[in-house]
C-alpha cells in the first residue's frame, strides 16, 4: 500500500471507490475515515458477536450494516464482522432495522 | 476418542420466568451435557435485557450464556429441547473452538514477529508499560477523531 503514494495526483476529481490511501482530500462526498481498518490497527483478533459495544460502531441509525468504504474496514474483517453482526441480530442484541 | 468441540449457547428466557424456572433450565442444559459426556465450562447470566425488537410479544428477555464442550450429538439434543421449551424464546449455538484457536494463533504469531523485530532494533522484546500506554493513548485519540461523524 505504500506504493500507492507515488502516483501523481491527476487533475480530475478522485474516485471515491478506490483504496483510500492516496486521496486524503475527500472528493465526491466520501468520508475520510476509510483510511484504517479498525481491527487491524487495534490488533483485535476475534470479533465477538456478544460484544454489542464494539458492534454498534458499525451499525448507524437505520440498523443497516455499514459498507466498507464508510467504515474503512478491510475485506477480511468485514466478512467476519458481517457474520458477527448477523448473529447478534438473531439474538436481538442489535436490531434488524430501526425506524 | 470423544471429539470435544467447544460451543457457546446463548438462550433467551421469557421475562416472566421465575428463579426456579431459570434454575430448571440450567439443570436441563447441564443434564444434557452430562448425558453426552460434555462439560459446561462457563455460565454467565446476563439477566434481564431489553430486546432490540419484539420476539413474540416480549420486549425484554433474560439472557444466559453457557460455554459447553462436547460432541455434535449433544448440540442436536440441546437444540431440540430448547426449541420445544415454552420458556425459551430464542437460542443460538455457535461453535467457537476453531475461531478461538485461529485468534490465539494469530495473536501468538503477531507477538512473535513483534518480539523478533524489536530485538533486531535493539529494544527489549516486550514493550514496556509506558510504551503500551502511549500506544493506547494514540489509538484513543485517533478513535475520537474518527467517530465525529
Amino acid at each position: 500500500m505504500a506504493g500507492d503514494m507515488h502516483r501523481s495526483k491527476s487533475s480530475t476529481a478522485p474516485k471515491p471507490g478506490e483504496r483510500g490511501q492516496r486521496r486524503p482530500a475527500g472528493g465526491g462526498g466520501g468520508f475520510r475515515r476509510r483510511r484504517v481498518c479498525k481491527f487491524r490497527s487495534e490488533k483485535i483478533d476475534y470479533i465477538d458477536y456478544k460484544d454489542v459495544r464494539l458492534l454498534m460502531q458499525f451499525v448507524p441509525e437505520r440498523g443497516k450494516i455499514q459498507p466498507r468504504r464508510l467504515s474503512g474496514t478491510s475485506a477480511k474483517w468485514q466478512r467476519k464482522l458481517q457474520v458477527a453482526l448477523k448473529r447478534a441480530r438473531e439474538l436481538a442484541l442489535i436490531p434488524y432495522a430501526t425506524d | 476418542m470423544i471429539a470435544t468441540k467447544q460451543y457457546e449457547l446463548v438462550y433467551i428466557a421469557a421475562p416472566e420466568a421465575t428463579e426456579q424456572q431459570l434454575a430448571e433450565l440450567h439443570e436441563l442444559v447441564a443434564g444434557i451435557a452430562a448425558k453426552f459426556n460434555g462439560t459446561i465450562d462457563r455460565t454467565e447470566a446476563w439477566g434481564r435485557r431489553r430486546l432490540a425488537y419484539t420476539i413474540g410479544r416480549h420486549k425484554e428477555g433474560i439472557y444466559v450464556l453457557e460455554v459447553i464442550s462436547g460432541s455434535g450429538d449433544m448440540v442436536k439434543e440441546l437444540d431440540r429441547r430448547l426449541k420445544v421449551s415454552d420458556l425459551v424464546i430464542r437460542h443460538l449455538v455457535v461453535r467457537v473452538d476453531e475461531d478461538l484457536a485461529i485468534a490465539a494463533r494469530a495473536k501468538a504469531q503477531r507477538q512473535a514477529t513483534s518480539a523478533r523485530r524489536r530485538v533486531a532494533r535493539g529494544l527489549p522484546a516486550e514493550p514496556t508499560p509506558e510504551e503500551r500506554m502511549r500506544a493506547s493513548a494514540a489509538l484513543a485519540d485517533d478513535r475520537d477523531e474518527a467517530e465525529a461523524y
